[in-house]
């Protein structure tokens, strides 16, 4: 040791506060505790941005010549479809992180405490939220570089942007839960693939469901997945979305008052 | 306030529907400002007691008290008077040592100002300061350990849990980390360590309790504990079976315990080490037993458990010999 310094001193330290304001900064907390973890990990930064630019750029110039969509530019219809893929790619991230957290027993620490108990879920939900407002920035220039050109003005493309960030940050609270049910993350990694592999490919997200054979086309059109690609989409390029931002917004509302409190559940049993 | 820092009454925990059972009737009370021992071997109740204790777990029946405080009733009223350091270091490796330790101070609802100061103040005590700003992932054992107490200590608790601090950890960091536990008792800390290493407890701890299978099986000062079980173990071994009955024959009454034979081995703690182990080397010779070996050493927790147990830590049953 350095120096015999005094390891306790006897000053009060906890100031006492309005619980809210402590569940508040609690949130925030985890939330920058998470969001530096991402950017500390080169990987996680290049699945949340790289892998979705790389994934814009296969599309657009490599498979999107041989895809026909139904009004004019391919670019066009893949951006939308690109940012509902990353945010739901992105909430692996949740279901890995969380099982690691548990794992290694940061939650076991967490939870002696004194701390907001929702904190710890709440926190990783918004560190999702606010990483997936990075994605959709990244991509929207990307896109425009590339020759998006979304004709459906300001305020529609703020509105499908919004409307994607809550489809996503439902999303997160079910993969969070994945990943408290996981007894590792490898395994909360193997467990996600089952369950985002058919909801994103077997979608609108890169290809009209119109072409898909007609066995799989009742479940591509109606699963969530696609209806907030179309919803997004349509937004966006100014196009008409037919009954799919309401059926999102739904989607959306119903996973959250299902899955949140079934994440926190889970997150209070496990040990 | 009581004169105790835990008071635990009557605490069980079952786990598997019942089928476990962890802990089984385990009352302890821990007197302030002292290193309390929590001894046992890996499964023997010990970290459970520990989550128990520090409101991660809830007792299946029992109830306990920290620092005045009820673990089920009022778990954040003893969330802010504990701190909690265990044996896999739970700190987070992607962030910075300064960044756990932030973490962890806002998470107990410290002003900002007051975090910094204590980090830093932590950081450079623990001899972590010029590691403040590096990724944990780049730390060795100790220095992660280091850490991991100091982010228990980032609230000032008077009660610190500490389980198994040292396991896993090079001699030299164990002897730092010691020291450090020492120091904090000075400063009015109460202490609850949880040990596998007799050693450990000998050096830290004022009392002791020994688990076993989740029932305690001896409690008292450590001078007490090794009194019962004599200052040192001798060990004989013989060139065959036979000569370690008769071995065991001749000099088991040199023991303070009955002897314990396994195979070539005969093992049994005597009070006087040296003494014993000449007059046990005369009557042997005496009686033309050969021998192949003759080790002193200290006892271990393995032959406190053995002595209290009839089993070793491991759970292998061997056979007590009295012998007259």
């Amino acid at each position: 040791m350095t120096s015999t310094t005094m390891i306790t001193d006897s000053t009060p330290h906890q100031v006492p506060k309005s619980s809210l304001r402590w569940v508040v900064n609690d949130l925030f907390t985890i939330a920058r505790r998470n969001l530096l973890t991402l950017v500390r990990i080169p990987i996680s930064l290049v699945f949340a941005v790289i892998q979705p630019v790389m994934f814009v750029l296969l599309f657009r110039y490599v498979f999107g010549g041989a895809i026909p969509v139904p009004n004019g530019q391919y670019v066009n219809y893949l951006i939308p479809g690109i940012l509902v893929q990353t945010t739901i790619f992105g909430a692996v991230g949740t279901a890995i992180g969380l099982a690691e957290d548990l794992q290694r027993g940061l939650i076991e620490r967490f939870r002696a405490l004194p701390m907001a108990r929702m904190a710890v879920l709440g926190g990783r939900t918004i560190a999702d939220l606010l990483r997936n407002v990075l994605v959709l920035v990244v991509i929207t220039v990307v896109g425009v570089a590339v020759g998006f050109r979304p004709g459906g003005g300001i305020g529609p493309y703020i509105g499908a942007s919004l409307l994607m960030l809550f489809f996503a940050f439902a999303l997160s609270w079910g993969f969070a839960f994945v990943g408290l049910t996981a007894p590792n993350s490898e395994t909360a990694q193997a467990m996600t693939f089952p369950i985002i592999f058919p909801m994103t490919f077997a979608s609108s997200i890169f290809v009209p469901v119109s072409t898909m054979p007609s066995w799989l086309q009742p479940f591509a059109r109606n699963q969530p997945v696609s209806q907030a690609a179309d919803a997004v989409r349509g937004l966006m390029l100014g196009e008409p979305t037919g009954h799919a931002v309401w059926l999102t917004l739904l989607w959306g509302l119903g996973a959250l008052v299902i899955l949140a409190p079934l994440a926190t559940t889970r997150y209070r049993r496990a040990a | 306030m009581s004169d105790f820092a835990v008071e635990a009454r009557n605490i069980v925990r079952t786990f598997k529907k019942g089928a476990v059972r962890a802990l089984d009737d385990v009352s302890l009370r821990v007197p302030r400002g002292q290193v309390f021992g929590l001894l046992g071997p890996n499964g023997s109740g010990k970290t459970t007691m520990v989550r128990i204790l520090s409101t991660i777990l809830a007792p299946s029946t029992g109830s306990a008290l920290v620092n005045g405080f009820d673990v089920v009733r009022e778990p954040d009223a003893v969330r802010r008077s504990i701190g909690l350091a265990g044996q896999y270091a739970t700190v987070d490796e992607n962030l910075t040592g300064f960044e756990n330790l932030r973490m962890i101070g806002r998470l107990n609802h410290l002003s900002r100002s007051v975090v910094r100061n204590r980090a830093n103040e932590l950081l450079e005590t623990f001899d972590l300061a010029e590691a403040s700003a590096r990724n944990v992932k780049t730390y060795s054992g100790g220095m992660r350990r280091r850490l991991d107490l100091a982010a228990a200590l980032v609230a000032n608790p008077p009660l610190l849990f500490l389980d198994e601090p040292t396991t896993g950890l090079d001699p030299q960091s164990r002897q730092d980390l010691w020291a450090i536990i020492e120091q904090l008792v000075e400063t009015g800390t109460t202490v609850l360590l949880t040990t596998q290493y007799l050693e450990e407890a000998d050096r830290l701890a004022s009392q002791l309790v020994v688990l076993d299978h989740g029932r305690i099986i001896a409690e008292g000062t450590s001078r007490e504990l090794k009194t019962r079980l004599g200052n040192t173990v001798l060990v004989l071994t013989f060139e065959t079976v036979g000569d370690a009955r008769r071995g065991a024959d001749l000099v088991g009454d040199l023991g303070a315990q009955p002897a314990i034979v396994e195979g070539l081995v005969v093992e049994f703690t005597v009070d006087g080490g040296p003494t014993k182990a000449a007059e046990a080397l005369r009557r042997l010779d005496g009686a033309g037993v050969a021998l192949a070996g003759l080790v002193l050493r200290e006892p271990s927790l393995d032959d406190v458990f053995l002595n209290l147990t009839g089993h070793r830590t491991g759970g292998v049953e061997v056979s007590l010999t009295e012998t007259a």
